[in-house]
C-alpha cells in the first residue's frame, strides 16, 4: 500500500475518538441511567429542584464572573501599556508576567496563602475575599496574553485618527479600542470564567470549604457515585459548548491556543 | 511623560501582586522561620529536607518523569496528527480540529473525570499501571502540540516536498528532511506547551493516579491541609528552586533566540 501523508494522522485520530470522543459518550451514559442501567431524567431532575444544588451553580457562577471581571480590569491596560510600546521591552515585560505560570498553581497558591495569613491574621476572617484573590493571582496571566496578541496586531493609527477627529478618552474606549481588541477580550475571558468556575483547589486551599460547581464532581467520585458526577459533567459539558459558541460568534482568537510561550 | 509614569507605576504594582508571595516566600525559605512574619535566623534547613526527605524527592522527581515522558508521547502523537490532519480533505480536517479543540475547552475536571470513568469504571483498568494517568494526561496536552504544529505547516511552503519528491526522494524522507524540519520550532513551543501543563495539572491526576503515586500538585494540595512545617517550608524551597530554575532558562533561551536573530539578520 503506498504510504501517503495522510495516513499519519490516524494514531491521533484513533486517540481522539478513544479518549477524547468516547470518555463524554460514556459520561452521558451514566447521566442517563440509574444504578441498574436503566434510562432516567431522575439525576437530573434531583439536581435541578434541588436548591442547594442550584445555591452552588450561582455561587460558581459569581466567583466565576467577578474572577473574571477582575482579570479583565488588571489586564486590559497592563497588556494595552506593553502593547502600545509606552513602555520599552514590552515583549519582555509580557514574559516576565507569565513566567509564573510555569510554577506549579498549588506552589502559587500556597505562597499567597502565606501572605494573605500574614496580613489578615487569620484566613477565615475574609473567606470570599481571599477565594477571589487566590482565582485572580492564579488566572491573570492568561488574561494577559491573548489580549496582549490581539492588541499587538491592532492598528494603533485607528486610535490616534480617532483622537484628531474629536473623540474624549471615554468615546475612543468605547467606540475604538473595545471593538479592536474582542477576539482578545473573547479568548481571555473563556480562558478564565470556565477555570474559575471549576477549578475547586484554589477554594480549598483559600477558603478550606468546597462549594463549587468542579467540587460537586469531586464529592461525587469520592462517594464512588458515578452517575451524579456524570450529570454534573453533562451540565458543565452543556455550558461549555455554550460559551464556545459565544466565543466563536464573537470571533476569538483561537489561532493562539497553541503559543503560550 | 505622564502617560508613561503612569503606565509604569501600573506595570510595577501587576508585577508586585504576581511576584511578591513568590519572592517573600523565597526570602524566608533561607530562614528558620515557619511563618511570614516571624523574624529568625539563616538556615538551609528547607533545602537539605527538600532534597533528602525520601517522600520528597520520589515526588519531585515522579512528577517532572510524569511530565517527559506525556510530553514526549504527546509531541509524536500531535505532530503526526496534524500533519495527517493538515493533508487530509477538508471534511476530515475540521473533524480533527473539532476533536481537538474539545479538551482545550473542557474543564479539565471533567476530562479527568471522564477519562476515569471511561478507563477505570467501563473498562476496569488497574490505576497502579500508571496508563490511565498517562493516558489522561495526553489527553490534555496532544491537543496543544497539534495547535502549536498546525500553523507550520500553514505557513511551508508547498512545493518544499513536491520539489524534495521530484529531486529523488521517498515520500519518507521528503518528510523527514522538509515536513519535520519545517515544523520543528512548532514542536519544540507544543512540548514546552504539553511540560507546563503536565507539570501543572492537579484534576487530571488526581481522578486518575495511582494511590501509592503523588504528583506536585496532589501532594501540596493534600499537605496544605495538614500541619506538618517540616513539609511546608520545604516547599517554599521547592517553588524558589522552581523558580530560579524557570528564570535562568527562559534567560538563557532569550539569548539564543537573539544570538540566532542577530545572525540570521547579518546574513
Amino acid at each position: 500500500m503506498a504510504f501517503t501523508r495522510k495516513q499519519l494522522g490516524i494514531p491521533y485520530a484513533l486517540f481522539l475518538l478513544i479518549f477524547v470522543v468516547l470518555p463524554l459518550l460514556v459520561v452521558l451514559y451514566y447521566a442517563f441511567t440509574n444504578g441498574s442501567g436503566q434510562f432516567t431524567f431522575e439525576n437530573f431532575a434531583q439536581f435541578f429542584t434541588n436548591g442547594k444544588a442550584l445555591g452552588t451553580l450561582l455561587y460558581s457562577f459569581v466567583i466565576a464572573l467577578i474572577t473574571t471581571g477582575l482579570c479583565l480590569l488588571i489586564a486590559y491596560p497592563t497588556a494595552y501599556f506593553l502593547a502600545k510600546g509606552r513602555i520599552p521591552h514590552g515583549a519582555a515585560w509580557l514574559l516576565i508576567i507569565v513566567l509564573p505560570m510555569w510554577i506549579n498553581f498549588t506552589l502559587r497558591l500556597t505562597a499567597m496563602k502565606e501572605i494573605l495569613s500574614f496580613l489578615e491574621g487569620n484566613l477565615a476572617y475574609h473567606p470570599f475575599l481571599n477565594t477571589i484573590i487566590g482565582m485572580t493571582y492564579d488566572f491573570l496571566p492568561f488574561m494577559v496574553l491573548p489580549l496582549y496578541n490581539t492588541m499587538e496586531k491592532m492598528d494603533h493609527q485607528l486610535i490616534d485618527a480617532a483622537r484628531d477627529l474629536g473623540a474624549s478618552d471615554a468615546v475612543v474606549i468605547r467606540r475604538v479600542m473595545i471593538p479592536l481588541s474582542m477576539p482578545g477580550i473573547v479568548s481571555g475571558v473563556t480562558m478564565v470564567f470556565l477555570p474559575a468556575m471549576t477549578n475547586y483547589v484554589v477554594l480549598d486551599m483559600m477558603y478550606n470549604s468546597t462549594y463549587i460547581m468542579g467540587s460537586l464532581i469531586g464529592s461525587y467520585f469520592s462517594a464512588y457515585n458515578w452517575h451524579d458526577g456524570s450529570m454534573i459533567s453533562t451540565v458543565l459539558l452543556l455550558l461549555i459548548g455554550l460559551l464556545s459558541w459565544i466565543s466563536k460568534k464573537a470571533g476569538a482568537d483561537t489561532e493562539e491556543g497553541g503559543a503560550i510561550l | 511623560m505622564r502617560k508613561r509614569v503612569t503606565a509604569s507605576i501600573w506595570l510595577f504594582v501587576v508585577l508586585l501582586f504576581l511576584y511578591a508571595p513568590i519572592l517573600v516566600l523565597a526570602v524566608y525559605s533561607f530562614t528558620e522561620a515557619t511563618m511570614i512574619g516571624q523574624v529568625r535566623g539563616f538556615s538551609l534547613q528547607n533545602y537539605v529536607t527538600l532534597f533528602t526527605n525520601e517522600d520528597l524527592v520520589s515526588i519531585i522527581t515522579g512528577t517532572f518523569g510524569l511530565a517527559f515522558v506525556v510530553s514526549v508521547l504527546s509531541t509524536i502523537l500531535g505532530t503526526l496528527g496534524a500533519i495527517g490532519a493538515f493533508y487530509s480533505r477538508k471534511r476530515y480536517r475540521l473533524a480533527y480540529d473539532l476533536a481537538n479543540q474539545i479538551p482545550v475547552v473542557n474543564a479539565d475536571v471533567v476530562t479527568g473525570f471522564s477519562i476515569c470513568i471511561l478507563l477505570i469504571v467501563f473498562f476496569g483498568m488497574d490505576k497502579n499501571t500508571y496508563i490511565p494517568l498517562v493516558i489522561g494526561q495526553m489527553a490534555l496536552c496532544t491537543p496543544f502540540v497539534y495547535l502549536s504544529v498546525l500553523p507550520r505547516l500553514k505557513q511551508m511552503d508547498p512545493r518544499l516536498y513536491e520539489a524534495a519528491l521530484d529531486l529523488g526522494c521517498t515520500p519518507r524522507q521528503a518528510l523527514q528532511k522538509v515536513v519535520f524540519r519545517e515544523v520543528l520550532p512548532g514542536m519544540i513551543s507544543g512540548f514546552m506547551t504539553a511540560i507546563m501543563l503536565s507539570l501543572d495539572d492537579y484534576f487530571i491526576a488526581t481522578y486518575t493516579k495511582p494511590a501509592v503515586f503523588d504528583t506536585i500538585s496532589t501532594y501540596v494540595v493534600n499537605a496544605t491541609k495538614g500541619s506538618q512545617t517540616e513539609i511546608k517550608t520545604a516547599l517554599w524551597a521547592l517553588s524558589t528552586v522552581i523558580f530560579v530554575v524557570i528564570a535562568v532558562a527562559v534567560v538563557i533561551s532569550n539569548l539564543a533566540g537573539r544570538d540566532k536573530a542577530s545572525e540570521e539578520g547579518n546574513r
